[in-house]
């Protein structure tokens, strides 16, 4: 009696894997922290300007003579533009970048979760923009006098947390989309700026727009973490409040769930397609 | 100049293959206007919600102009030193363009028209919309052409010196997550009187906003266009003294540029940074 032979690789227990998974991680974030250290003027270009930025926002509404609480929903907004941007550049159009300079058939190839390898991007990143936005909302306080209701700090922060899962869960579904794209990827990035800091209002409330665009935008995640942020942190502006704290909170919940598990799948999928189609190795395009 | 016009013409091609090329008309039109026009509208969101009669507000005028023109301020800062990198890193052909019989800051001057030409696309699409539906008073019989001309060629050169200005910096800085053309754009906001009159920056920034052509340029535009701009900054001045600082400040920020763009490019020779791979 012949026994079959097969080709396909053993699974490793699930505790090489765990261990295999969080290494990749730390390995993947690695080169941003260093590179940090190594190219300083990241501070300048990362930090200073975009503070600049939202200055500019406070100034217009000075220049209007706006009710107070709106600079402080602009120093929100900008600190959490941070996150949203190095979404779409450090994690969603990331693997395009990496195809572009020849690493991502090195992942693939490699006995590793892409879900590590996005992780560890967002987690090395994350360091540089956890500094921008923490610049933003001190220096913007500071500078401009805006106060926060304190004793709602902490579901506050929850609140962030719940959009940070959510908002990455997000990143890593455009990751593995843009796993197919060429050019498409940096153009689509670039695209999905100013456009969802209009309708997510990152410098206004997003009650301030048609409902039916606020309901759309709530597929953002910054869009309902922030509303439900501003809530929580300005005394008074309950009033201006899209939809209840509690909802949005579970909409955060729903999201993040949904996010992962789909990024997950179409991780699994697209990286199969793509190296079907032979775009893992595609350049130049 | 025969060497300096064919670097610029064969730029001039390639950014425009680069920029538009990647997808078909319709999409590449979707992108050129959905940006500027978002941010035109987050402006427009504000000032409906806060101020006093909206669009009507005799701010607003002054605003949406500045705003739609400054468009060109992000588009050739990017355009002009994003050259760098992207030839560096992403296509990793600018040992080759410097080993190449061209005159390098005019190539890059010309990589930097492919942007310009989409930001013209831009701004008039943003300035249509401010005529069309939120009743930006610009009346073109009533618009100082000349005026205006004088001011787009002195603004734009002005805007191109800059990005050389940046590419040296590119030169010598990693990739970083953005475009540092943008976040230079970002910051110039905030000092030239862009969205809001530079009276309302504290006494202690306004020197940074007299030191920049932007902000010339875009108080000559307004002129060109509104007939007077609703700013009490240069209220003082004539038409024609507006301009003239706005040419001798472009003349001073070209010289400062095409100095450090040398040097810069000096330096990334000799430390052997024109195939530098970040890979961060």
């Amino acid at each position: 009696m012949q026994t079959a032979v097969t080709n396909a690789p053993t699974r490793p227990p699930f505790k090489r894997r765990v261990n295999l998974f969080w290494r990749t991680v730390f390995a993947r974030s690695y080169p941003r922290l260093i590179g940090m250290q190594r190219e300083k003027s990241w501070l300048f270009f990362e930090i200073v300007l975009p503070f600049m930025v939202a200055c500019s926002y406070v100034f217009v509404y000075k220049a209007i003579g706006a009710p107070h609480d709106y600079i402080g929903f602009v120093v929100l907004g900008g600190a959490m533009s941070a996150f949203w941007l190095n979404m779409l550049w450090l994690m969603a159009s990331q693997l395009y970048w990496e195809k572009q300079s020849g690493n991502l058939p090195l992942y693939i190839a490699a006995p590793n979760s892409m879900m590590a390898i996005l992780l560890g991007m967002a987690l090395g990143g994350m360091a540089a923009t956890c500094v921008r936005a923490a610049v933003i909302v001190l220096a913007g306080s500071l500078l401009f006098g805006v106060t926060y209701a304190t004793a709602n700090l902490l579901p506050a922060l929850a609140v962030f947390l719940l959009a940070m899962v959510a908002l990455y869960g997000l990143g890593m579904l455009f990751a593995s989309v843009f796993l197919l794209f060429g050019r498409e990827a940096w153009h689509t990035s670039n695209l999905l700026q100013e456009p969802v800091y209009l309708v997510s209002g990152f410098y206004f409330p997003i009650k301030s727009l048609p409902v039916w665009i606020a309901a759309v935008a709530s597929i953002v995640p910054l869009t309902l973490g922030l509303d439900a942020m501003r809530q929580l942190l300005f005394a008074g502006s309950g009033a201006i409040g899209f939809l209840p704290v509690s909802i949005e909170i579970a909409i955060l919940a729903v999201l993040s769930v949904a996010f992962l598990l789909a990024s997950k799948w179409a991780l699994d999928y697209l990286e199969m397609l793509a190296r079907k189609e032979g775009r893992i190795t595609e350049r130049r395009r | 100049m025969t060497e300096a016009l064919r670097s610029f013409k064969m730029a001039t091609w390639l950014g425009w293959q680069i920029e538009s090329n990647w997808t078909d008309p319709f999409l590449f039109g979707i992108y050129t206007i959905a940006k500027p026009v978002s941010g035109a509208l987050i402006l427009v969101v504000m000032y409906s919600i806060v101020a006093q009669g909206g669009p009507g507000n005799p701010l607003f005028p002054y605003m949406y102009v500045g705003n739609a023109f400054y468009i060109y301020v992000g588009s050739v800062l990017i355009g002009i030193s994003w050259a760098i990198i992207g030839d560096r890193e992403e296509y990793g052909t600018l040992k080759y363009i410097a080993a190449a019989p061209l005159l390098m800051a005019w190539y890059l001057l010309g990589r930097g028209m492919a942007r310009t030409i989409i930001g013209t696309i831009s701004a008039v699409v943003t300035l249509a919309i401010g005529v069309l539906f939120l009743q930006v008073p610009i009346s073109p019989p009533a618009v100082d052409w000349p005026l205006l001309a004088v001011a787009m060629a002195l603004g734009l050169s002005g805007l191109m010196v800059m990005g050389l200005l940046l590419a040296g910096v590119s030169f010598l800085i990693a990739r970083h997550a953005g475009f540092i053309g943008e976040a230079i754009a970002g910051a110039l906001y905030l000092f030239t009187g862009a969205i809001f009159p530079l009276e309302v920056l504290p006494a202690v920034l306004r020197p940074i906003g007299y030191a920049l052509p932007v902000t010339y340029w875009l108080e000559t535009i307004r002129r060109a266009l509104l007939g007077a701009s609703a700013a009490p900054t240069f209220a003082a001045w004539s038409d024609a003294q507006v301009a003239g600082a706005l040419a001798v400040s472009t003349l001073v920020w070209c010289v400062i540029s095409v100095t450090y763009f040398r040097y810069a490019e000096h330096r990334a020779r000799a430390l052997g940074l024109l195939d530098w791979q970040t890979q961060y």
